[in-house]
């Protein structure tokens, strides 16, 4: 028993996490920051946090992740660690040449009350940004809100940075993606184009965190979102933000400071979710939606019908970030299958209230908690009491999968144990064709593993 | 790719590549990184500036304090709950990412390693002070898990905002009766993980060593220290020693419990495996109870030979000594047979190393098994007595940095039944023979004339030692392993072996031979090239849509 300790039995906990389900604001910072062509993370704070977000993305991603460190002493810490921000921008223009650096804050620079926005301010003024080169910046105070939060942060701060209203329209249509793999940015970019839609998409990973293989290291790959389309962004018809919690800043900076309206929706996952982002596209670039699109969906569609059977009634444990979890419930419900318990570490006040507009008068058949202190471990006592047929969510739940022997779905961050995360898309009709395939193996190996010699199927 | 190169009639003069690496930095920057980088001399001693700052900017190996106090040193102790004082990250990040392997005696026994503990801080504990919570989240743990002991782990924030984590672990002792105590780990401490290290070298040696004075089990006891059983190795370890009837007391830490840190005073050897992060409880047992150290060494078949014969030497006894040759004997013929059809394969295949604190250094011994050249080695976090030996510990400048751990006043324990009258007087006469005790040559005087000496290796140097190079093989941690295969050169993780292991050892050392054998002999790497490159005269007459 891996997890021996983990019991039935719940105590009122108000102090103690036990196995978070969620992590800290610069690791998204970072992530964002690494969907900008060009652009060089930089964590502002002692050099632990910016070691442990860098192997934790390379972990995921099994790919190289920059990032540069202020590098805090004892003295940093007491007095303000301007001087180390300011030599740290010195240092990384001369020695890595990026076009930007993207500048984060960590618990320990937010606690001394370092201001980012007026010490970048200074840099510039000194002199230290040679010209052409941008620094950024964004507050990621780690004890508040999540991973995701630090992703929405930086996402906020890079369009807020570059994107500019001038007197020429653009027929284009602003994608802002949440935190989301490679993979799904390459289909994000897919489906756009097979919609005939110019989109300027951000951030954009693809080419970045699943570069391939050339003999030659690249400090800046060929991916991300460029300046120039950052800067077009402001000229945009409209803009589709997918994931609240990762893009609701960003796409509302952009209707402030440059008046793109904007579409907020799920992460087009399932059926669904993904329904409501075509339309939103189509829509927003004034197009129809092409037949091709119809048919990857009617293919979607039609691998339910067929495998129904598997799908109807199995309970589904899930944990992870809730723009990723709220349209894979949707897409769960409309398997017929029961999300039964629902565990998010990502605070957000809208989770309750979308839980229930997505569940319905399903409502009763699932137990769910976001926020400071949902964890891992009261999601296991949960499933003690009573068990799931699956398990989805990111690596950390192997311990509970094989403790109770649940059938596991890798999902979210981190996946450390497996690839194809970062290859294969779950969004949109092909990443849902994705998902069932997976649930459909797990669950089909289950029944066979634990079926007596004669009820073994061969066909399914 | 990489064109190889050959450096069969020695290694070059390094000093071009110190000045190109050095000639992208800030001139300020420059004159520091300078002082860390040295061509190596074995006949001499050449200073090595280390243990200092990184300088901000630079993307460097290095983690923090926290990271040596909670991962390293009290991370592999299965019965104990480490709780993490601070906001969720710094728990979320060294939550079983250090491979420790542990095996608890029965199906139920004490193991915590699988969770991680926190008191996820937020906004308003910030503002307010955690202290509150922190008390709460203690017995919330008690209240669940009926824990032996507690440590508390503090991280930046914390430090900053004045929360005592060693008040409140004194108060929460007192009021639940369980051993519980705090560490001052603030990731801005020190340099580097280092700090870390003697700060829980310090916590442990004050509050759990020597709580237990159970009377002596075995003949020959000893300590492994500075073993944290990454794939298993330690497990190799027990093995040997079992065999030969050596009773292994205590591993700090891996495969570890804080109960037999509690005893671990009751033992007649120490042997220090990685020197830096723990060379500081074996010297506080020899200060309080007369317990003799000596450095070890288990990578690689003739080391591990070396050093079992080493600890078989000090206790004298013609039974262990003739058990121990025994083993080795039995044992070297199975690392030779292994060894002698991969070393054809390997042998001149150049090696870098830039990992923690001893395996740059320990590693190079089977390297050197294998007939493979070590050209550039350093430390992520040593200081100058890791590389020059420690005869340099009495030069070493006292910084700020330093002098911001504490320093424990270790005085001879007044009960005479611990202090080992027997084992200083067994070491003064062993000593007389050229015994060797409390002593580390470093890994300096081992390293090959011209080879490159850096200490906290950066991104930007590790480019330019590939492109100087050419190396077959770079040994470092994961946040370089892409970046280096990238440019073709394969990458051995030496803090997680890769998922592979174990490599302390006999059978380690077979694992490791085939380990290279498996990096070095494949074909992979001629993929990278697609055969269209070579050939460009493909070129289309016709094309579809045109
Ligand atoms: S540097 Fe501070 S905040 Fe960062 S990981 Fe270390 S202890 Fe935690
Ligand atoms: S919680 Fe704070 S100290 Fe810890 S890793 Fe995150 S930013 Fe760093």
């Amino acid at each position: 028993m891996l997890l021996r300790h983990t019991t039935e039995k719940e105590i009122d906990r108000k102090a103690l996490t036990i196995n978070p389900a969620k992590t800290c604001q610069p690791v998204g910072a970072m992530y964002a920051a690494l969907g900008v062509h060009g652009c060089l993370p930089h964590s502002h704070g002692s050099q632990g946090c910016c070691s442990y977000h860098r192997s934790a993305l390379t972990r995921h991603y099994k790919e190289p992740v920059m990032a540069a460190t202020s590098s805090f002493t004892e003295g940093s810490s007491v007095f303000g660690g301007q001087a180390n921000l300011l030599q740290a921008i010195g240092t990384i223009f001369s020695v890595y040449d990026p076009d930007i650096i993207a500048v984060h804050s960590t618990c320990l620079s937010e606690t001394i009350g370092d201001d980012l926005k007026q010490i970048v301010a200074k840099a510039n003024a000194d002199g230290k940004v040679p010209d052409g080169k941008h620094v950024i910046e964004a507050s990621t105070p780690s004890y508040v809100g999540s991973h995701v939060t630090g992703y929405h942060n930086m996402l906020q701060s890079i369009v807020q940075h570059f994107a500019i209203k001038t007197d020429e329209a653009k027929r284009q249509v602003n994608l802002l993606a949440g935190w989301v793999e490679p993979s799904d940015m390459r289909e994000l970019k897919r489906i756009s184009k097979m919609m005939g839609i110019k989109t300027v998409l951000v951030p954009d990973t693809s080419d970045v965190l699943d570069a391939p293989m050339t003999g030659k290291f690249e400090m800046y790959p060929k991916g991300g979102t460029t300046i120039p389309e950052l800067v077009s962004m402001g000229d945009s018809m409209k803009t589709v933000a997918i994931g609240e919690w990762a893009t609701k800043g960003a796409a509302i900076a952009l209707d402030n400071n440059c008046k793109v309206p904007f579409d907020m929706l799920d992460l087009p996952i399932g059926v669904k979710a993904t329904d409501r982002f075509i339309m939103s596209l189509s829509k927003a670039g004034a197009v129809a939606v092409p037949e091709e699109i119809d048919r990857e969906r009617g293919r979607l569609v039609d691998m339910i019908t067929d495998m129904h059977q598997y799908f109807y009634g199995k309970r589904v444990a899930l944990f992870g970030d809730p723009d990723q979890l709220l349209p894979l419930c949707e897409f769960l419900l409309d398997l017929d299958m029961v999300p039964a318990y629902v565990v998010s570490g990502t605070p957000g006040k809208t989770f309750g209230k979308r839980m229930k507009e997505i569940f319905g008068d399903k409502i009763d058949q699932v137990k769910f908690k976001n926020g400071a202190n949902a964890d891992m471990f009261q999601l296991h006592q949960w499933i003690k009491q009573e068990g799931v047929d699956l398990l989805i969510g990111n690596t950390y739940g192997k311990y509970i999968a094989l403790d109770e022997k649940i059938p596991f779905l890798r999902m979210g961050f981190p996946i450390v144990d497996r690839v194809g995360h970062s290859y294969f898309p779950t969004l949109g009709y092909m990443g849902g064709i994705r998902i069932l395939e997976k649930i459909l193996d797990l669950l089909m190996q289950y029944q066979d593993e634990n079926s007596p010699e004669e009820k073994v199927e061969l066909v399914m | 790719m990489v064109k190889k190169k050959d450096y069969s009639a020695g290694l070059p003069d390094p000093t071009p590549i110190i000045d190109e690496i050095i000639s992208k930095y800030p001139s300020k920057v420059a004159k520091k990184r300078k002082k860390a980088m040295v061509a190596n001399d074995p006949e001499i001693d050449q200073p090595v500036q280390a243990n200092v700052r990184t300088i901000p900017g630079i993307i460097t190996q290095r983690g923090c304090t926290y990271a040596g106090c909670k991962g390293v040193v009290l991370g592999p102790t299965r019965d104990i709950i480490n709780l993490v004082h601070g906001p969720i990250g710094c728990s979320f990040y060294a939550w079983l990412t250090r491979r420790n392997q542990t095996k608890p005696e029965t199906e139920t026994a004490e193991n915590y390693m699988m969770y991680s503990f926190s008191t996820d801080m937020q906004d308003e504990n910030i503002v307010f002070g955690g202290e509150v919570k922190l008390k709460e989240a203690i017995r919330e743990a008690y209240k669940l898990f009926n824990p032996k002991a507690i440590g508390v782990f503090s991280t930046c924030p914390v430090g900053l905002i004045g929360d005592d984590v060693h008040a409140v672990s004194r108060d929460m002792k007192e009021e639940l009766g369980i051993n519980i105590f705090g560490f001052s780990c603030e990731g801005y401490r020190g340099v580097s993980q280092s700090a870390g290290h003697h700060i829980a070298n310090n916590g442990i040696f004050k509050h759990v060593v020597g709580n237990n004075d159970r009377p002596r089990e075995g003949k020959f006891q000893i300590n492994l220290l500075g073993e944290y059983n990454i794939g298993g190795d330690a497990f190799e370890l027990e093995r040997l020693f079992e065999e030969a009837g050596i009773t292994l007391v205590s591993t700090y830490s891996g495969n570890s419990t804080v109960e037999s840190f509690a005893y671990s005073h009751t033992v007649d050897l120490n042997v220090v495996m990685c020197h830096r992060s723990i060379n500081y409880i074996a010297e506080m047992m020899e200060e309080k109870y007369g317990i003799p150290w000596i450095k070890g060494n288990f990578i690689g078949g003739s080391s591990t030979a070396k050093t079992l014969r080493k600890v078989a030497e000090f206790f004298d006894d013609a039974e262990l000594i003739e058990k121990v040759e025994e083993i080795i004997a039995r044992e070297e013929a199975k690392v030779e047979a292994v060894k002698a059809a991969i070393k054809p394969k390997v042998e001149g295949k150049l090696a870098m190393m830039f990992v923690g604190g001893s395996r740059a250094h320990h590693y190079q011994d089977l390297f050197e098994e294998l007939g493979m050249l070590t050209v550039s080695a350093g430390y992520e976090f040593a200081h100058r007595d890791d590389y020059e030996g420690r005869h340099v510990i009495p030069d070493i400048k006292i910084d700020a940095d330093t002098r911001n751990i504490e320093e424990l006043t270790i005085t001879k324990t007044d009960n005479p039944e611990l202090w080992r009258d027997d084992l200083v007087a067994k070491k003064a006469e062993l000593e007389k023979k050229g015994y060797e005790f409390s002593h580390y040559a470093g890994m300096m005087p081992q390293m090959k004339k011209n080879s490159l000496v850096i200490d906290d290796v950066s991104h930007h140097e590790t480019e330019k030692l590939i492109e100087f190079y050419k190396p077959d093989l770079f040994c470092a941690g994961i946040k370089e392993k892409y970046v280096v295969q990238k440019s073709g050169v394969p990458l051995k993780q030496l803090h997680s072996y890769d998922y592979g292991g174990p490599y302390a050892g006999f059978e380690g050392a077979i694992n490791f031979y085939k380990e290279m054998e498996r990096m070095l002999v494949t074909n992979v790497w001629n993929l990278v090239d697609t055969p269209w490159k070579s050939e460009p005269e493909i070129v289309g007459s016709m094309t579809i849509n045109a």
